[in-house]
């Protein structure tokens, strides 16, 4: 009793909106590219986001992401190998993405943007990501999608960085769906 | 006076040649590659490409080759060896189409579009389907080893005639 008066109280002064784990059956995190200007489709089947997220109060919202890149699937089992070698996503020494925003803007319409960071193979650098919100009886829809840059991140190192044979820009489309 | 084939018959059978045994030295390449490299990223591209071309040629070629008709056969062949000889390249033309259609199916069942240099993006002709992918693409690699098989004994049926019979058959494709 003590302790939930106290957790209640801890919430309530930091004013932090519930956070909640988004439901993995109905949330997807995909992207696409294009090798040899073939376009090729893969997604992350293993990820982690917990979501604090209250359009009327952005300030006390919190999202965190950590991707399982060793579940990645770009859409061949020679594929896959690749990416989890040293020039693709190196899992052995980085098997996890991440992102992590506390800071929101309303973008009008049910649109927001989150203002956070992403770290990916070593490196963190902030990155801005639109999305839009649509509630629901037992909970909220998160959708969106943003281009990242693979050689920003050194994703695809030596003869991978030839824009030419793997495109630079990765179109990341996510879905998320977070039970009250 | 040699009766040879038309021009544009002629060029149409060499350029097909050409780009049959390209096509075929590529995917034995990289059939053979393990992992996943730069390298074999490319080849198997070209492969596409070229495989793309060769049906591009042959349907061509069937176009032109229906609308004239090629020179008589020496009067000296057995009747066997003119039957064999039809029989032959029918079974060739049929190849030609079935093989680079058979790698196009595969690479759908596998989910990788063709786009034909980088340039044109060519529809899918099934769902992606990696079980029957796999049968797919033993159907195309069996296909090819057989229209590879006919193309030599075919070279070989065009050597006898012009070394051994002294007769016209190959030169009216020269």
């Amino acid at each position: 009793m003590r302790q939930t008066a106290l957790i209640l109280a801890l919430l309530a002064s930091t004013g932090l909106a519930h956070a909640a784990p988004a439901d993995p059956s109905k949330s997807s995190l995909k992207f696409a590219f294009t090798q040899m200007n073939v376009p090729v489709e893969g997604q992350f089947k293993k990820f982690a986001a917990d979501v604090a997220f209250d359009a009327n109060k952005l300030d006390a919202s919190k999202v965190q992401i950590a991707v399982d890149l060793v579940a990645a699937d770009a859409g061949s089992s020679d594929a896959n190998q690749a990416m989890q070698m040293k020039e693709w996503f190196n899992t052995a020494a980085y098997p996890k993405a991440t992102f992590t925003a506390t800071q929101f803007k309303s973008l009008g319409a049910g649109k927001f943007q989150a203002m956070g960071q992403f770290g990916l193979k070593g490196k963190t650098a902030p990155l801005n990501v639109a999305f839009t919100v649509k509630p629901e009886a037992t909970g909220q829809w998160f959708e969106g999608n943003f281009p990242l840059s693979r050689l920003a991140w050194k994703v695809g190192e030596g003869e991978w960085s030839d824009v030419g044979a793997v495109a630079d820009a990765v179109q990341v489309k996510f879905k998320l769906f977070v039970p009250k | 006076m040699i009766v040879k084939y038309t021009l544009p018959a002629r060029i149409l059978h060499w350029l097909t040649a050409l780009a049959i045994i390209s096509a075929f030295a590529l995917g034995l390449t990289t059939g053979g590659m393990e992992g996943f490299s730069l390298q074999k990223l490319q080849l198997i591209n070209y492969h596409k490409w070229i495989g793309i071309t060769v049906l591009g040629l042959v349907a061509i070629r069937l176009l032109w080759r229906l609308s004239h008709r090629p020179p008589a056969l020496p009067a000296n062949m057995a009747k066997w060896e003119r039957q064999g000889a039809h029989l032959a390249h029918m079974a060739l033309y049929v190849l030609m189409f079935a093989v680079p259609l058979g790698g196009w199916l595969y690479s759908s069942a596998k989910g990788f579009p063709v786009v034909w240099l980088g340039l044109v993006k060519l529809p899918d002709l099934m769902e992606k389907n990696e079980a029957l992918a796999h049968t797919i693409k033993e159907m195309h690699e069996l296909g090819a080893w057989v229209l590879i098989a006919l193309a030599v004994a075919h070279a070989a049926a065009a050597l006898k005639h012009h070394f051994i019979q002294r007769d016209d058959v190959l030169k009216r494709m020269l």
